[in-house]
């Protein structure tokens, strides 16, 4: 069933998160930064773009080897998820049907360019955010965003969700499963059955809720999560970002792939 | 429903980012303010409740497809809005993080969409007046489902103005409102009973919790609720009209879909007032006009009246495609060696 399949990729992100590397080793506050400066970078490009686009597969290449990430996860995870910017993206070549290029003797509308552009945009932004999770850990993330300015009772509350959701889960996969055992086919999956199992699910978590405001309570709670994880920016943590910042520029100003090409033209003749 | 990345434009992105972060720090103060420790594990908890209710899909009656529940208007009637969108909020960071749905940059447009509008508008001014004191369940059936359709159809709309703002999807206007509006209604119309039948059946099992969680909250004061809207209305416009004089130096976005937008025959006479202002602050603030590397994007003149790839000679998308292929190739062959260089160390 999809159910476990999807909870077992979310706690493998999460493990992954766990390895050692020099791209785990680095300051969280840097790899936020670094992400939300690379999706920028991508999606500022004109919507015809496609071809200066492919120098930033460098970045995910780089922090993928160096993060030992296994490639085929990520893939697989940006391949599967989310068709929404697809399905929009798939309108262009219809309407957009103005030839832009001729290659080769077969005329390349407009609309399969900007779609292709989509495509190579949407691979980039989610593979940057996998990425920084399967780096950085979500409570990482957090504690990043905490020390950045956001404010703490939505960092404590994001906390808490994470934390609990991987519980919840499970107490949801119990009782789909002990309903799927008692029912045949389609039945137990009407709508009435399932907002009492919803209810159900929302009784429990709201005791679980009090257990756990009881027990947090004898534990000396005041409403903040510490954090026992000090993080501090290194020099390399700087130097990271000074390369992140200096090569988008790079990439986004020149036009490298074109360059690229000509050399290679060059070359061969 | 999800905003995307690859469908946004920097200027339009940040603008609800803005917003959204806006939203969430003024929910933070009011839910500290009002709200003893704890609702902090108690919402926490829903949060991740609203997670585990989307795995348990069901089957909508007569059309064999599955729904599943959204969340902002259920977590509003039992937190109350502040604590709902800050609830829904994270909901959307994690979905963004795990589950890739949408991404970073969109998720300040998602935050937008899908919380505020349920939590800030379908609750207050729709589910509140329909719903009364909350103790009939009919009146409590017919107000979960309006709002939850008003909430669902204003985020929808909201889904097709980013994008058309943002240039990057041909879609035209009309066709997209019509693809979209007509499924949220379906989506609309099953969450409304979803959440009416949640919280009829907490309330015939086990009142008090209801209202206990209800009492919980000083929070849903109509009058503030009137003011964070009207307050929320004029930051998107502020923020929206500076970023996208900012933006006008990088003007694929905003400047470029206003033309595209207002250029259509329906409001001619936008052309004239809008296009030209914007040219011409565009003019103003571009740093180097004429300089070579910003012509294919920097110049609006070009991309209104001839929208099609950047230089379309033929040698020049020849050797572009050449150097798309050797760039990819060294990215690929740096990745190899890489990984090469870990393997011996390690």
């Amino acid at each position: 069933m999809t159910f476990d399949l999807e909870y077992l990729n979310l706690g493998r992100l999460d493990q992954l998160s766990y390895r050692e590397s020099p791209v785990h080793d680095l300051d969280p506050r840097v790899k936020v930064l670094a992400t939300a400066l690379f999706v920028l970078t991508v999606i500022s490009f004109p919507k015809y773009e496609i071809i200066e686009l492919v120098p930033f597969f460098l970045f995910p290449v780089l922090l993928i080897t160096l993060g030992d990430i296994p490639v085929g996860f990520i893939l697989k995870k940006v391949l599967v998820v989310s068709p929404f910017a697809v399905f929009v993206g798939l309108f262009n070549p219809v309407f957009d049907t103005r030839t832009a290029v001729v290659l080769f003797g077969i005329a390349v509308s407009g609309g399969w360019i900007s779609f292709l552009s989509i495509l190579l945009k949407y691979v980039l932004t989610i593979s940057a955010a996998l990425i920084l999770i399967a780096t950085t850990s979500f409570p990482g993330v957090c504690q990043a965003l905490r020390r950045l300015g956001a404010p703490a009772l939505f960092i404590s509350q994001l906390l808490f969700l994470y934390r609990y959701l991987f519980v919840l889960m499970e107490e949801a996969m119990r009782i789909v499963r002990a309903r799927d055992l008692r029912s045949f086919g389609k039945r137990g999956r009407e709508a009435k059955v399932v907002v009492r199992i919803i209810g159900t699910l929302f009784l429990r978590t709201v005791e679980r809720a009090e257990r756990i405001y009881r027990c947090m309570l004898s534990r000396g709670f005041r409403g903040d999560i510490p954090v026992l994880r000090r993080y501090g920016i290194r020099a390399g943590d700087l130097l990271f970002l000074v390369l992140v910042v200096a090569s988008l520029a790079a990439f986004r100003f020149f036009h490298l792939t074109e360059l690229t090409g000509r050399f290679v033209q060059e070359l061969v003749q | 429903m999800h905003m995307a990345d690859a469908l946004l434009s920097p200027a339009v992105g940040s603008a609800f980012w803005a917003g959204s972060i806006a939203a969430i720090g003024y929910a933070s103060r009011k839910v500290k303010e009002a709200v003893d420790d704890k609702m902090i594990p108690l919402m926490g908890v829903l949060g991740a409740f609203i997670f585990a209710s989307q795995m348990i899909n069901f089957t909508i009656p007569g059309t064999g497809s599955s729904g599943h529940l959204g969340g902002g208007m259920i977590l509003s009637i039992l937190l109350g809005p502040f604590a709902a969108v800050l609830v829904m909020a994270s909901v959307l960071t994690v979905q963004a993080f795990f589950f890739a749905d949408g991404g970073l940059l969109a998720l300040g447009c998602n935050i937008w969409n899908l919380g505020i509008y349920p939590c800030f508008i379908a609750f207050p001014l729709v589910y509140k007046p329909l719903a009364g004191d909350g103790k009939n369940p009919k009146k409590i059936l017919i107000a979960s489902l309006v709002s939850a359709v008003v909430g669902l159809q204003m985020g929808a709309f909201s889904v097709v103005l980013q994008t058309l703002l943002s240039g990057k999807s041909e879609l035209p206007f009309g066709t997209f409102a019509l693809l979209m509006q007509p499924i949220h209604l379906g989506i609309g119309i099953v969450e409304g009973f979803v959440t009416a039948g949640v919280i009829s059946y907490v309330r015939s099992v086990r009142p008090e919790l209801l209202e206990n969680v209800t009492r919980s909250r000083p929070l849903g004061a109509e009058v503030s609720v009137k003011k964070v809207v009207i307050t929320f209305a004029v930051l998107a416009v502020i923020t929206g009209g500076a970023l996208s004089w900012f933006a006008s130096t990088r003007p694929d976005g905003l400047e470029w879909s206003m033309e595209k937008v207002f250029g259509r025959p329906e409001l001619p006479e936008q052309e004239q007032g809008i296009a030209p202002a914007l040219k011409g602050v565009q003019e103003k603030t571009a740093i180097l006009p004429d300089y070579n590397f910003k012509r294919p994007e920097g110049d609006t003149k070009y991309e209104a009246e001839m929208p099609c790839w950047p230089n379309v000679e033929k040698a020049t998308s020849v050797s572009g495609i050449v150097g798309a292929v050797s760039v990819f190739s060294l990215v690929v062959l740096v990745g190899f060696f890489v990984r090469a260089i870990r393997r011996r160390h390690a």
